[in-house]
């Protein structure tokens, strides 16, 4: 069907009318280049999102006491209780389906007094008490040393990893840190590693790193917690997610502390796969409302084309019936509609994905800059899937442009088309 | 070449039925040079577009080189068209924005054939109606006469059993008139069937038969002694 014959016919047919043609075909440039910027906002703003959770095991959730609100088995309501750690292992056994359950605790926090000291330095930091398998949880980047591992806990080891903040905090410049010892509540602890929090952009990642990590039973010796254990934090693995699977994991402490089963207020929680899944549900959102939009801008230029091509098809009636008489069938005629409008879109709609791209290579290279900023907007582009799509939406679009008049410029008898001048 | 037996046409006109074509039989022979005279409102440009196949009989039997033309679909009447057929139009109808070349090209488009043969063959009718230096020219960049030349070239290049000629002499002066009938006077010696609908008595004088159509039916069919156009030039 597309010969040379047809290109040239396509052409001349274009080509003859230059400015009416150009005017056309920014309806639809204007149409795909909307959607495309729409898609890439949106891109970019669920980027920015999803960068704050990047490395974080989503599949997760924090859990924490809270005193009891009914009373039960004898026992007072408001009663205050404490995870211990036994309760790591009997959730372990009883809930199938987990995959890491990290007890913590934690000493200090925001706006606490000084806690730590390295000779005359002194400073506010949290300090948790965690097994080496937090990591996983929680990403973190280990720039100096090493983080703890289970020897550290198995000796009881007084050792710490400490956030690169503190080294700011407490290390002059070319400060050797490994080997060295700050002073945590007047306890001693050898810093062996440095870390950097990974999934925080800008300024976050300078708060969040004001931290400090110890072996978990250490933190119990020195701090004299014991057994109690302050929070947990569970990930649930691949096969489950953790929303379904955290009442069970209620259901176990409750056994355990002798709370009632239907007080739900005595255990806190923070479902962190919940969330993930409510932004997920945002952003797809958003993704639709740019699909919706963008697709009703495409569709004023279509329509424009249309427009267009039924005036072109009442302008070359005469035409038309002369070329019937000559022999044309009316399937070549309606070719000839449809293949101009649909190559008039998908020229119009290149340039306006080509434009797109342009202007979100400059707004990329702008963002790099001020990329420090906490800006919840990151990396704004469109997928090739996004692009293939525009493509199919233009391809159809054209054939619906072009449908209409194709079905005019045979509709009309060849006899009454050659009377008409 | 044509046999036309009670031939009838009628067209709605709202709640008036207006009887355009009343009864025709009419038989012509390959070879044949006929001219179709009559004023206007005899039916003579009806009776032309059903010959032409560009409309249809209501009823009443058509029969081009033996091929009955009845309830084409409009795929099976293009085909038809483009290869019993060629037209010769009042207006020329070329197209516009089309070279000389192609325009007589493109009813070979139509048949399918080979872009560098199509030109070819074009080529060679355009050198046949004295048109070859023109060949890249636009159709607005020509005389009437040359116009009418080209549409003829092209009426000519798919090798057409009838050339149908509407009133071919209608928009030119007396000589130009003459040279296009001279052309058309050398096509028919060649072998070639035409039908040339006129309402001008020296043009039909022209041909070899004249046929006269009044209300919708013939009233006169008679052959004459054909003058050659070369004589008035």
């Amino acid at each position: 069907m597309f010969n040379r014959d047809q290109w040239d016919e396509i052409l001349e047919s274009l080509s003859s009318n230059w400015f009416r043609t150009i005017m056309t075909a920014f309806g639809v440039f204007w149409g795909i280049f909307i959607l495309v910027i729409l898609l890439a906002a949106g891109n970019g703003l669920g980027n920015g999102v999803k960068s704050n959770f990047s490395g974080l095991a989503t599949n997760s959730m924090f859990m924490w006491s809270q005193p009891t609100s009914i009373s039960y088995g004898g026992l007072n309501k408001g009663r205050r209780y404490n995870f211990k750690i036994g309760d790591v292992d009997a959730i372990k056994r009883n809930v199938k389906g987990l995959k890491i359950v990290s007890p913590r605790n934690r000493l200090g926090g925001f706006g606490g007094d000084n806690n730590v000291q390295r000779g005359l330095k002194k400073g506010a930091f949290n300090v948790y008490g965690d097994y080496p398998q937090i990591i996983e949880q929680q990403p973190m980047d280990i720039t100096a040393g090493r983080f703890i591992n289970q020897i550290d806990i198995d000796n009881e080891r007084k050792v710490a990893v400490i956030g690169y903040s503190v080294v700011n905090e407490l290390y002059t410049a070319d400060e050797e840190i490994l080997g060295t010892y700050v002073k945590i509540n007047g306890v001693n602890f050898q810093v062996i590693g440095v870390y950097e929090k990974k999934g925080m952009r800008g300024q976050d990642v300078e708060e969040a790193s004001k931290e400090i990590i110890v072996p978990f039973s250490t933190y119990g010796k020195a701090f004299h917690t014991g057994e109690d254990v302050g929070f947990m934090s569970i990930t649930a693995d691949d096969d489950h997610t953790i929303t379904e699977l955290k009442q069970e994991v209620f259901d176990v402490i409750k056994k355990r502390h002798r709370i009632a089963p239907e007080d739900n207020r005595a255990v806190g929680n923070f479902d962190l796969y919940q969330q993930f899944k409510k932004i997920n549900g945002l952003m797809t959102t958003l993704n639709a409302v740019a699909y919706f939009v963008g697709i009703l801008v495409l569709l004023s230029g279509i329509i424009g084309i249309s427009n267009i091509m039924l005036i072109v098809v009442k302008e070359r009636t005469n035409e038309i019936g002369v070329r019937r008489a000559l022999g044309a069938t009316p399937w070549s005629i309606k070719s000839q509609v449809l293949s101009e409008s649909i190559f008039l879109t998908i020229i119009a709609g290149m340039a306006g994905i080509s434009f797109a791209t342009g202007v979100l290579w400059i707004a990329n290279k702008y963002l790099d800059q001020i990329e420090s900023d906490s800006i919840m907007f990151a990396d704004p582009s469109v997928g090739l899937g996004a692009i293939i799509t525009a493509l199919l939406i233009l391809v159809v679009s054209g054939l619906l442009a072009g449908f209409i008049p194709a079905q005019n410029a045979i509709k009309i008898k060849p006899v009454d088309a050659l009377r008409t001048e | 070449m044509i046999k036309i037996e009670n031939l009838h046409k009628s067209y709605q006109t709202g709640a008036n039925s207006l009887h355009v074509l009343k009864g025709l039989n009419l038989n012509i022979k390959e070879g044949e040079l006929v001219s179709i005279m009559g004023s206007s409102g005899s039916g003579k440009s009806t009776f032309l577009n059903i010959l032409g196949i560009l409309d249809e009989a209501d009823e009443g039997k058509y029969l081009l080189d033996g091929v009955p033309i009845k309830n084409l679909s409009e795929k099976k009447a293009a085909n038809y068209r483009n290869k019993f057929l060629g037209f010769i139009f009042q207006s020329f109808n070329l197209i516009g924005y089309k070279s000389a070349i192609d325009n007589v090209a493109l009813p070979l488009y139509y048949q399918g054939m080979k872009r560098a043969e199509r030109l070819d063959r074009a080529m060679q009718y355009l050198e046949k109606v004295g048109l070859a230096d023109w060949a890249t020219h636009l159709p607005n960049q020509l005389s009437g006469g040359q116009k009418q030349r080209i549409a003829i070239a092209r009426a000519l290049a798919s090798d057409p059993k009838v050339l149908l000629a509407d009133e071919p002499t209608g928009a030119l002066d007396t000589k130009t008139s003459y040279e296009i009938m001279n052309l058309i006077q050398e096509i028919n010696d060649e072998g070639k069937t035409i039908l040339v609908v006129t309402h001008e008595e020296d043009i039909a004088e022209m041909t070899k038969r004249i046929v006269h159509l009044r209300d919708g039916v013939i009233i006169k069919d008679t052959p004459v002694q054909q003058k050659r156009a070369l004589d008035y030039v």
